[in-house]
């Protein structure tokens, strides 16, 4: 009998395939995503847009609040640590959460290295702009990716730039011969193996969320008509003036993805959404895309 | 020929998928409840079993899938699945399909840190079956009709009742499709024994 084996990390995030992940604050948030239908609920101390509004260093949640959320819901219990915290992480191993996300919405505690994260039992997700970082990322052991698109924003554009990028990479990499491989994983920055891994499936070895900018039941919707395996959705939903109908109008759009009447009755009187930002007017160094090497 | 179909309305559809093509049939996505009708056998697979039952209550599926059973078409619950299945689920007063004669335990071996690979002897099937169990559910308790196929540990994790297949792992998660093929006999099986009728 083996725990922590790649099989049973990856297997879990294929388990949550074509479903809505939902940032919460607290075990009330936590019910009322489990009761919407979120296959899993990640554990926070504020929402990524509260923590561009706070500023200052976001770190790892309180871990009574994780404790609350664990305690509240039968869904699996996510949880956010700072790039390469090494310890933040192994705290929320101990707590007994079912993934970390090892998350660019924290400020990170290491801008050269990322965690070793096949050292531990319980699986991580981590953020990717292109294929280079996506590999570089399960190369390191994560089971789980997810476009880093721009939290906290409720603007799908750099979530959509992320998807298409990685995507149309995978598919030049699977139309390239096999001598071609090695520079291409050079250029990229990218272990060779995993290219070759990606060539012979087609597609990469994880499963790959949308994350990022995900505002409404259209935005959640063209995520997976882009080629999203699911969603996560951050500040949207609690910031929404009917938290358990946007809720639930997200994980109705991300199932049935391409039945466009229903997203249109879905998306009838959900309230306004929460008030985007532009990109262009986020200074370089306000993007949490940024972070991560 | 037969055709299987495999609930989709959310979980790891696309590797029931690859496995019962594997096995040489036609393998549906089944995405709205008139798709059933076009299949002799279904697979209900791992995902949230809280997420499937929302959309299967809120896509109105809940009727059409009890006529599938009371038709007598095979039906193979993986993980979630197993607990949609099961007649009695420990802590909740109400089941999902409830068509099964079993009672199950949801994550009964732990978080997703306890979720593990294992070997298993399954009757019929093999001497050493790999399996993966994920925040998997248990079978506590078996009808006299059902047959207990395989155990972990001492717990039921396989068992069989006539038309129904359960299992806590996940089959479609390796290349070993010799599970996933059990249940596509049970498919050729049902649909011969009804033409026959």
């Amino acid at each position: 009998m083996k725990t922590g084996t790649d099989r049973v990390k990856r297997g879990m995030a294929e388990m949550q395939k074509g479903g809505v992940i939902m940032d919460v604050v607290n075990a009330e948030q936590a019910k009322i995503a489990e009761e919407a239908g979120a296959v899993a609920v990640m554990a926070l101390e504020r929402v990524p847009s509260d923590i561009r509004a706070a500023g200052g260093v976001a770190r790892m949640a309180d871990p009574r609040i994780v404790e609350e959320v664990l305690n509240a819901v039968s869904i699996p219990v996510m949880a956010k640590a700072r790039i390469g915290h090494i310890v933040e992480a192994r705290v929320l191993e101990a707590l007994g959460v079912d993934y970390i996300d090892e998350s660019e919405v924290l400020t990170p505690a290491d801008e050269e290295f990322h965690l070793l994260k096949s050292d531990f039992t319980v699986p991580f997700v981590c953020g990717c702009r292109d294929l280079g970082e996506a590999a570089r990322r399960i190369g390191e052991g994560a089971s789980m990716l997810r476009t880093k698109g721009e939290p906290g924003t409720g603007n799908i554009v750099e979530a959509v730039r992320h998807i298409r990028k990685v995507n149309a990479q995978i598919r030049k990499v699977v139309s390239m011969n096999e001598d071609e491989l090695m520079t291409e994983a050079k250029l990229l920055g990218a272990p060779f193996e995993l290219l070759l891994e990606i060539k012979r499936l087609g597609r990469l070895p994880v499963v790959n969320f949308a994350a990022g900018g995900v505002a409404t039941p259209a935005d959640a919707a063209l995520m997976m008509q882009l080629g999203s395996d699911g969603v996560f959705v951050g500040s949207g939903i609690f910031k929404s003036e009917n938290p358990a109908k946007f809720a639930r109008a997200i994980v109705e759009a991300t199932t049935h993805y391409q039945d466009y009447k229903l997203i249109a009755e879905l998306s009838k009187d959900l309230g306004t959404p929460m008030k985007g930002i532009e990109i262009s007017s986020l200074a370089p160094e306000a993007r949490m895309q940024e972070r991560g090497w | 020929m037969i055709k299987v179909g495999v609930l989709a309305l959310q979980g790891a559809v696309r590797e029931h998928i690859q496995s019962l093509e594997a096995c040489g049939v036609e393998a549906v996505a089944i995405k709205h409840k008139e798709e059933l009708k076009d299949v002799d056998g279904l697979i209900l697979p791992g995902g949230e079993s809280t997420t499937m039952r929302r959309l299967i209550d809120k896509y109105d599926f809940m009727d059409s899938l009890k006529e599938f059973a009371r038709e007598g078409k095979p039906m193979f619950g993986t993980c979630a699945g197993l607990i949609l299945l099961a007649k009695n689920i420990v802590g909740y007063s109400e089941p999902h399909l409830g068509v099964m004669d079993v009672t199950v335990e949801r994550n009964s071996f732990g978080r997703q840190v306890d979720s593990f690979e294992a070997d298993l002897a399954v009757k019929d099937v093999a001497g050493g079956f790999p399996a993966v169990f994920i925040r998997a559910p248990h079978i506590v308790e078996a009808g006299e009709n059902v047959e207990i196929l395989s155990k972990h540990d001492g717990r039921i994790v396989l068992a069989r009742e006539g038309q129904f297949l359960g299992c806590s792992f996940h089959p479609e998660l390796t290349d070993d499709h010799r599970l996933t093929a059990y249940f596509v006999e049970m498919v050729k099986e049902a649909k011969s024994q009804k033409q026959a009728v």
